[in-house]
């Protein structure tokens, strides 16, 4: 099989330098509505010059590149362990070239291994084996502020009056967003898993968020939720980068999970604004990046 | 626009309220969890000797420290096989990590601001007030935006922690920041919690 190397390579200094259309958009949108001379709005000004200048530059966008996530759909003709070395090469390769800081830190010693690459996890690549002969690689960099700010949660949850329901899912992932405040870069993009087991949970939240911002949800009780959401969260008035505002988040996205009977999680994956994810196709020798 | 040079006198810090936007101009320095971390351990509460290059680093830095800031931010930076570094990429990180740390810190080093994102807590705040000193928030993610304010690396130490986490010497032009917390005792991060907790009650209720 063909060496895709270069091409991974540019997918990851895609993602990391170039802010996708539907984000930058709802950050534009955003910035109209807050008020002039506010901090907020001077916030998203600053936000919105980086934008421009990383893309120019072909700089990142934020110099926390986060932990590279790889979504891989690939056809039977492939092998995942040519693909999953190539990818690793390229993220090597990325970080030699400052697309990508050197993150991936050993839990043990605190020693850092300069390459981004560390072990089976990291970068983390999802293989998913599919129909035709096309190869879909979607990649998501994901910033420590913002991970660390989600959050997951067992229903029911009393000191929330949170139950097993649709409202109680609602209670809960507000608490996530008042409890980030700031902290995660706001306004942020809520992935919400409803369901799952505590790990399934967590990693349907951030395949939530691979769906486009202005994407309605196929399922009409989700989406009258993620409409919910989105209005309330941004009542909470937590603002751009926790300086108070209208726009505390930019969207929000769920997706539903099947769970045992006895367990109800709820997820929470915050992205900040800096929502870089992006998608290259492979067909017939020909690559696209979107 | 408020503009200072490092080192800063007390009485500036004492003139800056919430709101203010400020440049900052001059020498500081990078520092985040190991670094805190190290600091606190090895020179402050010397849970552990000084080892290697520790006391050399810290006399090195403590001059720096002396009137002046550091920022909570792990780069990314250009040049590392050549030794001609440039800060490609460098916005603040998460400043609460430090909060068991940051007030410590800045009295023991008499420093006069620190930049992050995302805000302190209740013994930071404390500390702004004694030493004085003020919390810095600069734009969390507009990392190539602020990088043009980084004219020159002068230098780096503690390289082993990694390049995130290592002390970056840095010199800065009109270095762009508001202040949320000032040395009277005020924070904006405090007020918006104050007033989103009441709206989520009633949106939970």
């Amino acid at each position: 099989m063909e060496n895709l190397t270069e091409h991974f390579l540019e997918l990851v200094r895609l993602t990391a330098t170039d802010l996708p259309p539907d984000v930058e958009s709802a950050l534009r949108k955003a910035h109209t509505t807050e008020e002039d001379g506010s901090a907020a709005k001077g916030a998203l000004e600053t936000i919105l010059k980086n934008v421009e200048m990383a893309r120019e530059k072909s700089t990142p966008i934020c110099q926390d590149t986060g932990t590279p996530l790889f979504y891989v759909h690939y056809p039977a003709s492939m092998s995942t362990i040519a693909l999953r070395k190539q990818i690793r090469d390229a993220v090597a390769m990325a970080t030699e070239k400052a697309y990508l800081r050197p993150n991936a830190v050993d839990s043990i010693t605190g020693k850092n291994t300069g390459d981004n690459l560390g072990d089976e996890h990291y970068p983390t690549i999802h293989f998913e084996e599919s129909e035709g002969d096309e190869l879909v690689v979607e990649l998501m960099l994901k910033g420590g502020g913002c991970e660390n700010v989600g959050a997951q949660y067992k229903l029911p949850n009393t000191e929330l009056g949170a139950g097993r329901d649709l409202d109680g899912v609602r209670k809960v992932v507000l608490d996530a967003v008042n409890t980030a405040q700031g902290k995660g870069c706001s306004p942020g993009i809520l992935g919400v898993a409803i369901g799952g087991d505590r790990g399934s949970s967590f990693l349907a939240s951030k395949e939530a968020l691979l769906k486009q911002l202005d994407e309605k949800n196929e399922d009409a009780a989700l989406a009258e939720f993620e409409e919910t959401v989105f209005e309330q969260a941004n009542e909470l008035g937590i603002g751009p980068m926790g300086f108070g505002g209208e726009t505390t988040v930019l969207g929000v996205k769920a997706k539903s999970t099947h769970r045992l009977p006895a367990s109800f999680f709820v997820s929470v994956s915050y992205m900040c604004w800096a929502y870089r994810r992006r998608k290259m196709v492979v067909k017939n020798g020909e690559v696209v990046y979107s | 626009m408020i503009k200072l040079t490092m080192p800063i006198a007390d009485e500036d810090i004492r003139n800056l309220k919430v709101g203010d936007t400020v440049l900052l101009n001059g020498i500081m320095l990078t520092g985040r969890d190991a670094v805190h971390k190290w600091m606190i351990d090895t020179f402050i509460d010397k849970k552990r000797s000084p080892e290697g290059d520790d006391q050399e680093v810290y006399d090195a830095i403590k001059p720096l420290l002396e009137g002046g800031v550091i920022y909570h931010c792990g780069p990314v930076v250009a040049g590392l096989d050549t030794g001609e570094y440039k800060f490609v990429a460098a916005g603040p990180t998460t400043s609460i990590r430090e909060e068991p740390y940051q007030g410590k810190v800045m009295a023991h080093f008499n420093a006069k601001g620190v930049i992050g994102k995302g805000g302190m807590g209740a013994k930071t705040l404390a500390a702004c007030q004694e030493v004085p000193c003020v919390y810095f928030h600069a734009i969390g993610g507009a990392a190539t935006l602020i990088a043009q304010s980084v004219k020159k690396v002068l230098g780096v130490h503690k390289m082993d922690f990694g390049v995130p986490e290592a002390i970056w010497v840095l010199e800065v032009e009109d270095f762009p920041v508001v202040v949320t917390m000032d040395s009277h005792g005020a924070s904006i991060h405090q007020d918006v919690e104050q007033s989103s907790k009441a709206v989520f009650e009633k949106l939970v209720a």
